[in-house]
C-alpha cells in the first residue's frame, strides 16, 4: 500500500479517462454533447486489440482504434448536425450500437491470450523528482506521456489560436459564427470526430496499454460515463480534467489495492478480512461523479461558469422562414 | 487588403440538391409507419452485419420468431420476459414525456429487487406470515426502495440543476455493487453469488400454479407481474392524458420555461416524476425476484432498464403501446440468449433506435430532391 | 488596410441622374421573386442603390424589406430576379460571399458572442491571425478604424458589459473591417435612445460622405425624412414607390404608400380617471441572469383604469421589472397587489390574484411551442373550474373555451389543434393577449406587447388596451418604442439601468426631455409627476 506506487497506478489508469474526457471537451466545446463515449471507447477497445491479436502490432491497433472510434462517432455527428436529431438520445442510442457491435465483434477475443503491449518508459532526469518523479515519469506507458502533451496542447489550441477562437464561437453562438463565414457544419463534424478518434485512443489505453485484455463490456465499465461527468467538473477546462481524471484513476486503484494489506497507514484494514466490504470501495468513483456534479452545479449557479451557450441545439443553417 | 481572406469553403458539387422544407402538419399515418419502417431498416442493417461476421441472419431471425411466438409456452416465456419490460418502459415514458432523462432504470429495477428480497431475507416479517401480507409488503418495499433511487436524482435535479443523465447512471452501477455486496456478503448461500430461495408464500402466483382447474395453463410460467404492469400503463395512460397533474407534464416537457408562466410548480413535478419512474422499476425488480427468479441473484436484469428506453422512445412514449413494443422487445432478449455472438440483441436495439431518431427528421421536415440548375 | 483601402471606386457619383447607366449603381436588383411556403415575400421587386446615398426601404412589418434585404446579404436566394452590383451580375451563396463583393447586413438581432471581445468578434471568420491569437496589432487597427467613423467602443470589451448601442456599434465595425461598401441596417434604431439616433445617424453620413452607401430600412417616417437621400417603399411584398428623393415628398404621402389607406393615428379614449390603487412596487431590487443588479430601488404605483407606461432602451432592467412582478424573479423589496405582498411568491400567487402577464418573449415564455391551441389558451385557467374537474381535466369545457376565444380574438388558424408554433407572430400574440385578458385581471403587465406586428394588429392590440383600461384595468405597458408609450399611456416612468428616473403625465412629457433621460442624462431637472 505504498502511496507512490497507487498515485503511479492512479495517473496511468487516469490516462483512459483523460484521452475520453478531452476527446468529449472539444465535442462539447463546439456544441454537440456526445453521450454515446462508453460505446466510441468499446470500439476502440475492441478494435485495438482485435488488431493486435490479429498482427502482433500494437502501434497499427492504436490506429485502428483511434479509427474506429472516430467512425463510430461519425454517426453521432451525422444523426444530430445533419439531421437535428436530440444530442441526448442519439449519444445514448451509440452507446447502445457501440457496446453491441463491439461484443459482437469481439466474440472469441476473451480467450485471447498474452498479447504485445505498448511500450513503458522511464524518463531519465525526471524521474529522480522528489515524489512527482516516481509518480509521473517511472514505468509509464507511452500513452501516458502523450497525455502529458495533450493537455496543454488542447487548452493552448482553444484559447490561444485562431481555430480555437472559431471552435469556441461555433460553440457559444454559431448563428454569429456562420455569418461570418466560419463553416459551423464542418467544425463541428471536426470535433465530433475528433472526440471520437480521442475516445478510440481512450479505448485502445484500456487494451492495450493500462488493463490488457477483452472482457466484453466489462472492458470500460462504465468509464466513458465517467468521463462526461470529468467534463462537467473540468469546467470544460483540459487542465481541470486532467486533475479530475487522476484523481479518480487513484482513487479506483485504491479500491482494487485495498483488499491485500492487514494495515493501511497502521490502520486496521477491513477490507482485508471481510472481502465483500470492497464492494463499497468500487463504489467510490461513481459516488464521487455525483457529488462532484452537486458541487460543479452550486458554482456554475454562482458564477455562470464556461457551458457552452449552445451546447446540445442543433444549428440549422440557412433560411429562418416567414 | 481584400476581404476575400477568409478561409476558403470545400464543397462537393451534386447534380441534385437535397433540401428539407418544413412541414406545416403531420400526416396520421406517418409517425406509426416510421417506426415499424425503422425497425425494418433496422432489422436489415444488423443482417448485414450479422452476415459480415460470418452469421446467419435469415436462421437468427426465423429462431427468434419460432423461439417467441412459436408455441403458448414460449408465448408464455415471452410474457414474462415482457413484464419487466413494461414496467421499466413505463418508468422511462412517464420521465421521458417531461423531457427528465431517466436513464436509471436498471439501478432503480436492482433497488426494487433488493427492498423485495430484504422483506424475506432480513426478515422484515415473522416467519410463516401468509402470501396475502407477505406479497404486499414486497410490492411495497420493491415500489419504494426504486421510488426512493429515483428521488436521489430527482431531487439533485430539482434543488441543485444537477444533469440527471449522469446522476441515474452512476447509481446504477452504484446499485449493481450494493447488490454485489448483499448477494456476496450478508445474504450469500453458503459462499455462492446469491441467496436462499425465498419460501412459497413470497411467489407471485403463476398461471401453473391453476393448472389443477385449467389443465392448459400446465407449466406456463406468467405470472401476476403482467397484470402489475397492464394496470400500470393503465393509469399511467390516465394521468397522462387525463389529469391536471398530465396537462402540466405536457407542458413542461415542451417548454419549461412557458410551465414557469403558467404557474406550474416544476420542482415539485420533477421529483414526483423521478418518485413514481423509479417506484415502477422497482416494482418490476419485485416482480422479477419474486415472479421468476424466487432469490436475489448477482446478474439479475439482462440490462432491462436500458432496453426500457428504447422501448419507451419506440412507443413514442406512449404507455399503451408501451406494452405492445414490450412484448416485441421481450421476445428478443429471450430469443437473442441463444444466439451467437452474444451482442446481437444489443446491437439491434441500437440501430432500431439509432433508425428511429433518424427517421424523426422525416416527422419535422418534407424532403425534397431537385436538379440542380446552373448557377443561381 | 482592410477598411482603408477600399473607399469605393466611384466616389464622385453622388451627383448622377436618374437615368445613370446601371454600371454606375452600386447594387441593382431586378425583378427579385422570393416565396415562402404560402406567401410571395417578394413580388418582382426593383431597387438600386448608388455610391455615396442612403436609401431607405421604408414599410410595415411583413412587406417584405428584410427578405429583399436578406437576399442581398446572400441569406437568402431569390426565385427569380437578377442581382447586379457595380454593373456586374452576382449569385450569392452565403452572407460571406456577399461579403466579399462589399455588401454587408446588420441584421436587428445582432449575431456577437457574448463570451469573447470586441476585437475577437470582428476577427471572427478572417483568416488572420495566421494562427496565433496575439490581438494587439488588430486592437490598434479596430481603434482607428472605429475613430475614423465616431463609433465610440472598446476593443478589448467582452461583449456581453456592452450596451446594445455599443453593441450595434460592433457589428458596423464588423462590416467596416471586411471592407464593405455597401452596408445594410436592418431597422437600426429600433433598439436606440432618440440621442444614439442622433450618434449612428453621424456614422452613417460619415459613410457615405466616404463613397460607401447605405441601406436603411425602417418602418418610422421621420426617421426615414431625417436620414435618406432617396426612399422606396414597399407594400405587401410590392414596391409601391420606387427610389423617390427624400426631398420630393412628405409624410402624408408616404404613410398612404406604406399602409395602403389613411392612416388613423389617433386613437379614441376614455377620459382620466384613475380608481384605487392596483399595483404598488417599493424599493425593489434584483439581479439579471448575470447576476449583476438589474433593478436598483425601483418604487411604482399603477391604478386601476390607468395605463402606466415604462419607456427606457432595451436591457435597463425593464424585463426584470415584469418578471419581478408576475414571481418570475426573486426580489428584496416589496409588491404589492391590491394590498397584498407578493413578492418572492412563486408565479401561480400573481396568477391566482389576477395579474395577467404578456410577456416579451412570445414563442419561449408565453407559448408552448408544440401544444396546440387550445392547450396554449388553458394555460391560466386549468386549475380553475369549468376546466378542472377535481384533479382531472375536462376537455370539453376546455375546447368549448378555446373555441370561443379563437372566435373572439379572430385567431387565424386551421383548428384549436393546431399547434401554436405554426401560428403568425400577429396570431401568436393575439392567443396571448385572448388568454391573459379572458381572465379579466385586475392588473396587466404587458411587455413589447407590439413588436414585429403590422399596422393593423398593432391597431387591434391598442385598442384591446384602450378597452382594459376603461373596464377598470390597472396596466404596466413596457416598450422600447416611445411613440406607443405616448400613444397608449397616462403617464410615463423612464427607466435607465435600473432606476426610475422620473414619472410624467404623458400630456406634460417631451420627447426630447424623455429621451435625455432614457440614456441617463439630466437626472432630476425635469419637474417629476406623483411618484
Amino acid at each position: 500500500m505504498d502511496p507512490i506506487v497507487i498515485l503511479n497506478a492512479g495517473v496511468a489508469t487516469g490516462t483512459i479517462l483523460l484521452f475520453a474526457a478531452i476527446g468529449e471537451i472539444l465535442s462539447e466545446r463546439a456544441g454537440v454533447l456526445n453521450l454515446g463515449v462508453e460505446g466510441m471507447m468499446l470500439m476502440g477497445a475492441v478494435a485495438g486489440f482485435g488488431t493486435v491479436v490479429a498482427t502482433g502490432n500494437p502501434w497499427l491497433g492504436l490506429v485502428v482504434a483511434m479509427l474506429a472510434g472516430g467512425a463510430t462517432s461519425l454517426l453521432h455527428a451525422v444523426i444530430t448536425i445533419h439531421f437535428q436529431a436530440d444530442q441526448v438520445v442519439s449519444g445514448l442510442s451509440l452507446t447502445f450500437l457501440g457496446t453491441g457491435l463491439a461484443r459482437v465483434l469481439g466474440e472469441g477475443l476473451s480467450k485471447a491470450g498474452a498479447t504485445a503491449l505498448l511500450p513503458t518508459l522511464t524518463i531519465p532526469v525526471l524521474t529522480d523528482l522528489p515524489v512527482l518523479g516516481p509518480i509521473l515519469f517511472r514505468d509509464q506507458s507511452v500513452l501516458v506521456y502523450v497525455g502529458y502533451l495533450l493537455v496543454p496542447a488542447t487548452w493552448y489550441w482553444i484559447q490561444r489560436t485562431r481555430p480555437g477562437l472559431h471552435l469556441r464561437a461555433v460553440g457559444e453562438y454559431p448563428t454569429a459564427a456562420e455569418a461570418l463565414g466560419v463553416d459551423v457544419y464542418r467544425l463541428r463534424y471536426a470535433y465530433v470526430v475528433a472526440g471520437g478518434l480521442l475516445a478510440g485512443l481512450a479505448g485502445a489505453t484500456i487494451t492495450l496499454a493500462i488493463q490488457p485484455g477483452w472482457f466484453g463490456d466489462l472492458t470500460v465499465n462504465g468509464r466513458g460515463w465517467i468521463a462526461i461527468g470529468l467534463v462537467i467538473f473540468a469546467q470544460w477546462s483540459p487542465f481541470r480534467a486532467a486533475l479530475g481524471a487522476y484523481l479518480f484513476g487513484a482513487i479506483s486503484r485504491f479500491s482494487l489495492d485495498a483488499q491485500g494489506p492487514d494495515t493501511i497507514l497502521g490502520l486496521w484494514n477491513p477490507f482485508h478480512y471481510i472481502h465483500s466490504l470492497t464492494f463499497f470501495l468500487a463504489m467510490l468513483p461513481y459516488v464521487l461523479v455525483i457529488v462532484v456534479l452537486v458541487i460543479g452545479s452550486r458554482e456554475a449557479v454562482r458564477r455562470r461558469l464556461g457551458a457552452p451557450a449552445a451546447l446540445g441545439t442543433p444549428f440549422i443553417r440557412g433560411e429562418r422562414g416567414v | 487588403m481584400n476581404s476575400g481572406t477568409a478561409p476558403r469553403r470545400i464543397g462537393i458539387s451534386l447534380p441534385v440538391s437535397v433540401r428539407l422544407e418544413q412541414r406545416l402538419s403531420v400526416p396520421r399515418w406517418l409517425s406509426p409507419a416510421l417506426t415499424v419502417g425503422s425497425i425494418a431498416v433496422a432489422l436489415f442493417i444488423s443482417a448485414i452485419i450479422l452476415a459480415v461476421v460470418g452469421g446467419d441472419p435469415v436462421r437468427a431471425y426465423l429462431h427468434i420468431f419460432e423461439a417467441s411466438f412459436g408455441s403458448i409456452g414460449v408465448l408464455s416465456d415471452t410474457l414474462v420476459k415482457a413484464t419487466p419490460l413494461i414496467l421499466t418502459g413505463l418508468a422511462c415514458a412517464l420521465a421521458f414525456r417531461m423531457r427528465l432523462w431517466n436513464i436509471g432504470a436498471e439501478g432503480q429495477f436492482l433497488l426494487g429487487a433488493w427492498g423485495a428480497s430484504a422483506v424475506v431475507l432480513f426478515p422484515v416479517l415473522p416467519a410463516g406470515s401468509p402470501a396475502i401480507v407477505v406479497i404486499p409488503a414486497m410490492m411495497l418495499a420493491g415500489f419504494l426502495c426504486g421510488a426512493l433511487w429515483g428521488l436521489v436524482p430527482g431531487v439533485l435535479r430539482a434543488r441543485f440543476g444537477v444533469n440527471e443523465i449522469i446522476t441515474t447512471l452512476m447509481l446504477n452501477y452504484i446499485a449493481l455493487f450494493w447488490n454485489q455486496y448483499w448477494v456476496f456478503g450478508p445474504w450469500s448461500e453458503r459462499g455462492f453469488q446469491l441467496t436462499a430461495q425465498f419460501p412459497k408464500e413470497a411467489w407471485l402466483p403463476r398461471l401453473t400454479d391453476l393448472a389443477e382447474a385449467v389443465p392448459l395453463f400446465s407449466g406456463l410460467t406468467v405470472h401476476l407481474g403482467l397484470v402489475f404492469g397492464l394496470v400500470a400503463a393503465a393509469v399511467v395512460w390516465f394521468i397522462l392524458a387525463r389529469s391536471r397533474w398530465g396537462y402540466e407534464i405536457r407542458l413542461i416537457g415542451d417548454s419549461p420555461r412557458a410551465a414557469r408562466y403558467a404557474g406550474v410548480d416544476i420542482g415539485r413535478s420533477i421529483i414526483l416524476i423521478f418518485f413514481i419512474s423509479g417506484g415502477l422499476a422497482g416494482l418490476a425488480g419485485m416482480s422479477e425476484v419474486s415472479g421468476v427468479v424466487h432469490r436475489l441473484q448477482d446478474r439479475i436484469s439482462p440490462g432491462y432498464g436500458f432496453t426500457a428506453i428504447i422501448i419507451a422512445y419506440l412507443a413514442n412514449f406512449d404507455p399503451l403501446r408501451v406494452v405492445i413494443a414490450a412484448v416485441l422487445f421481450g421476445a428478443l432478449i429471450l430469443a437473442g440468449r441463444e444466439i451467437q455472438p452474444s451482442g446481437v440483441p444489443a446491437m439491434i436495439q441500437g440501430t432500431i433506435l439509432f433508425g428511429l431518431i433518424a427517421s424523426e427528421v422525416l416527422l419535422r421536415y418534407r424532403v425534397r430532391v431537385e436538379r440542380r440548375g446552373p448557377a443561381r | 488596410m482592410t477598411a482603408a483601402g477600399q473607399t469605393g471606386a466611384q466616389t464622385g457619383a453622388q451627383t448622377t441622374t436618374p437615368a445613370d447607366p446601371p454600371a454606375d449603381r452600386a447594387v441593382d436588383l431586378r425583378g427579385i421573386v422570393k416565396r415562402f411556403p404560402g406567401i410571395v415575400a417578394n413580388d418582382r421587386v426593383d431597387f438600386d442603390l448608388r455610391p455615396g446615398e442612403v436609401h431607405a426601404l421604408l414599410g410595415e412589418n411583413g412587406a417584405g424589406k428584410s427578405t429583399l434585404m436578406n437576399i442581398l446579404a446572400g441569406l437568402y436566394r431569390p426565385d427569380e430576379g437578377e442581382l447586379r452590383v457595380h454593373g456586374r451580375p452576382v449569385a450569392f451563396g452565403s452572407p460571406r460571399d456577399a461579403i466579399a463583393a462589399g455588401l454587408g447586413m446588420v441584421h436587428q438581432h445582432f449575431t456577437l458572442v457574448p463570451s469573447q471581445t470586441v476585437t475577437e468578434n470582428i476577427l471572427l471568420g478572417l483568416n488572420r491571425p495566421r494562427f496565433r491569437l496575439r490581438l494587439g496589432q488588430f486592437e490598434a487597427e479596430i481603434a482607428e478604424l472605429a475613430t475614423r467613423f465616431g463609433l465610440r467602443v472598446d476593443p478589448q470589451a467582452k461583449i456581453w458589459q456592452l450596451s446594445v448601442g455599443e453593441q450595434q456599434r460592433v457589428e458596423i465595425l464588423k462590416m467596416l473591417y471586411r471592407g464593405v461598401d455597401v452596408l445594410i441596417m436592418d431597422e437600426p434604431t429600433a433598439v436606440l435612445a432618440p440621442q444614439e439616433v442622433e450618434e449612428l445617424f453621424r456614422t452613417l453620413r460619415a459613410m457615405t460622405a466616404a463613397g460607401r452607401s447605405v441601406v436603411f430600412i425602417s418602418h418610422k417616417l421621420t426617421e426615414v425624412l431625417a436620414i435618406a437621400d432617396r426612399i422606396t417603399v414597399m407594400r405587401r411584398g410590392r414596391v409601391t414607390a420606387g427610389g423617390v428623393r427624400a426631398a420630393d415628398t412628405n409624410r402624408t404621402d408616404l404613410a398612404r404608400l406604406m399602409v395602403g389607406r389613411e392612416v388613423l393615428e389617433t386613437l379614441e379614449r376614455t377620459p382620466y380617471r384613475p380608481g384605487a390603487l392596483v399595483l404598488a412596487v417599493r424599493d425593489v431590487e434584483a439581479d439579471n441572469d448575470k447576476g449583476r443588479p438589474a433593478l436598483r430601488g425601483v418604487s411604482l404605483d399603477v391604478h386601476a383604469g390607468e395605463i402606466l407606461g415604462i419607456a427606457g432602451v432595451a436591457g435597463n432592467g425593464q424585463s426584470e421589472l415584469a418578471q419581478v412582478i408576475t414571481g418570475l424573479r426573486a426580489c428584496r423589496g416589496s409588491v404589492r397587489v391590491n394590498g397584498e405582498e407578493i413578492a418572492n411568491c412563486p408565479p401561480g400567487t400573481a396568477i391566482s390574484r389576477g395579474v395577467a402577464h404578456v410577456p416579451e418573449d412570445r414563442t419561449g415564455v408565453g407559448s408552448a411551442p408544440n401544444l396546440s391551441i387550445a392547450d396554449n389558451l388553458i394555460m391560466k385557467r386549468y386549475r380553475r373550474s369549468p376546466v378542472a374537474h377535481g384533479w382531472t381535466i375536462d376537455r370539453k369545457a376546455g375546447r368549448r373555451i378555446a373555441n370561443a376565444l379563437r372566435d373572439e380574438y379572430r385567431i387565424d388558424a386551421p383548428s384549436i389543434d393546431t399547434r401554436a408554433r405554426l401560428l403568425s407572430g400577429g396570431n401568436l400574440q393575439r392567443l396571448i393577449l385572448a388568454r391573459e385578458i379572458d381572465t379579466e385581471p385586475r392588473l396587466m403587465i404587458a411587455v413589447q406587447p407590439t413588436r414585429g406586428l403590422d399596422v393593423g394588429a398593432i391597431e387591434a392590440v391598442h385598442r384591446i388596451f384602450l378597452d382594459r383600461r376603461g373596464a377598470g384595468t390597472a396596466t404596466l405597458l413596457i416598450s422600447e418604442d416611445l411613440d406607443e408609450i405616448l400613444a397608449l399611456a397616462d403617464r410615463v416612468a423612464v427607466i435607465y439601468e435600473g432606476q426610475i428616473q422620473g414619472v410624467f403625465d404623458v400630456a406634460a412629457a417631451s420627447v426630447h426631455e424623455l429621451g435625455l433621460l432614457m440614456t441617463g442624462g439630466a437626472t432630476g431637472t425635469l419637474a417629476g409627476g406623483a411618484a
